[in-house]
């Protein structure tokens, strides 16, 4: 069997999931800070929190920014994970290609939509 | 003189419905496969998801649509099953979640011993579902 490790490996193009691998977890580490911050300010919101303390949460500019930033990299490890779902369990080619579509495009257009909501708030 | 043994069964496939309900898995096996359960549900419920968070923050008006739809129930769609909805979906993050600090924290400390593995995994487990009944007793109006 060739070599596909190390520095005699054989260059396959294919990628070797160290990428995925650390995306997977940066992308995790970012969305579990954005729900800490979520979840401090609602815990810290005196009083009820009803719609404009909720609302207050999301309203400032950097909070914004930082959500937006946190939903693409949110999409991007939802991808990576739902295609190694479909990589495991999926093997037919044609059937494959139809769920990495249409994954890609389920995540596309929620992202959309969310990035829509933070930003005609 | 050649040893007669008989052939090895070869196990080359499993099937879904009739192996897999035999397999009795560790806590940590469970804890790995519902993080993969609990991620697929989320991207399947992922408009849900969006549209939660679209009606609460957009505007009184649809905050007002928001909490209506978990009191009465919104088109055929009644409140009680919206709120069973919500609670999967809060079991499916917190599982998520803490199976995936349990992942970060294995990375960094390089804990692979497989006390740690299985002490990890039922935290994991009784987190997890320890407070989705918390929340869960919240979202039905228990307290």
């Amino acid at each position: 069997m060739s070599v596909n490790y190390g520095s005699k490996r054989v260059v396959t193009g294919a990628g070797y999931g160290m990428r995925d691998w650390l995306a997977q977890r940066v992308t995790a580490a970012l969305f579990a800070l954005l729900t800490l911050i979520v979840v401090l300010q609602v815990i810290f919101t005196s009083g009820p929190l009803g719609y404009e303390g909720w609302a207050a949460i999301f309203a400032p500019q950097w909070m914004k920014a930082l959500s937006f930033a946190v939903f693409v990299a949110l999409a991007y490890h939802i991808w990576i994970g739902m295609r190694d779902i479909w990589m495991d369990y999926v093997k037919p080619a044609g059937i494959r290609l139809v769920l990495h579509v249409f994954t890609i495009v389920w995540l596309v257009a929620c992202l959309g939509w969310a990035v829509q909501v933070l930003w005609r708030l | 003189m050649p040893e007669l043994t008989p052939p090895r069964r070869e196990f080359r496939n499993i099937n879904a419905l009739n192996d897999l309900p035999t397999y009795r898995l560790p806590a940590a096996g469970w804890v790995s496969i519902l993080h993969r359960i609990s991620g697929a549900l989320m991207f399947l419920l992922l408009p849900l998801i969006v549209w939660l968070f679209d009606t609460s923050v957009s505007s009184e008006i649809s905050h007002d649509r928001f909490q209506a739809a978990f009191a009465a129930g919104i088109g055929f769609v009644p409140g009680w099953f919206l709120k069973l909805v919500l609670l999967a979906i809060i079991w499916a993050y917190l599982h998520h979640l803490i199976a995936g600090v349990r992942h970060l924290y294995m990375d960094m400390t390089h804990s692979v011993t497989k006390e740690f593995g299985k002490s990890s995994a039922v935290v994991t487990l009784v987190l997890s579902i320890g407070l989705t009944v918390v929340l869960g007793a919240k979202l039905f109006g228990l307290y």
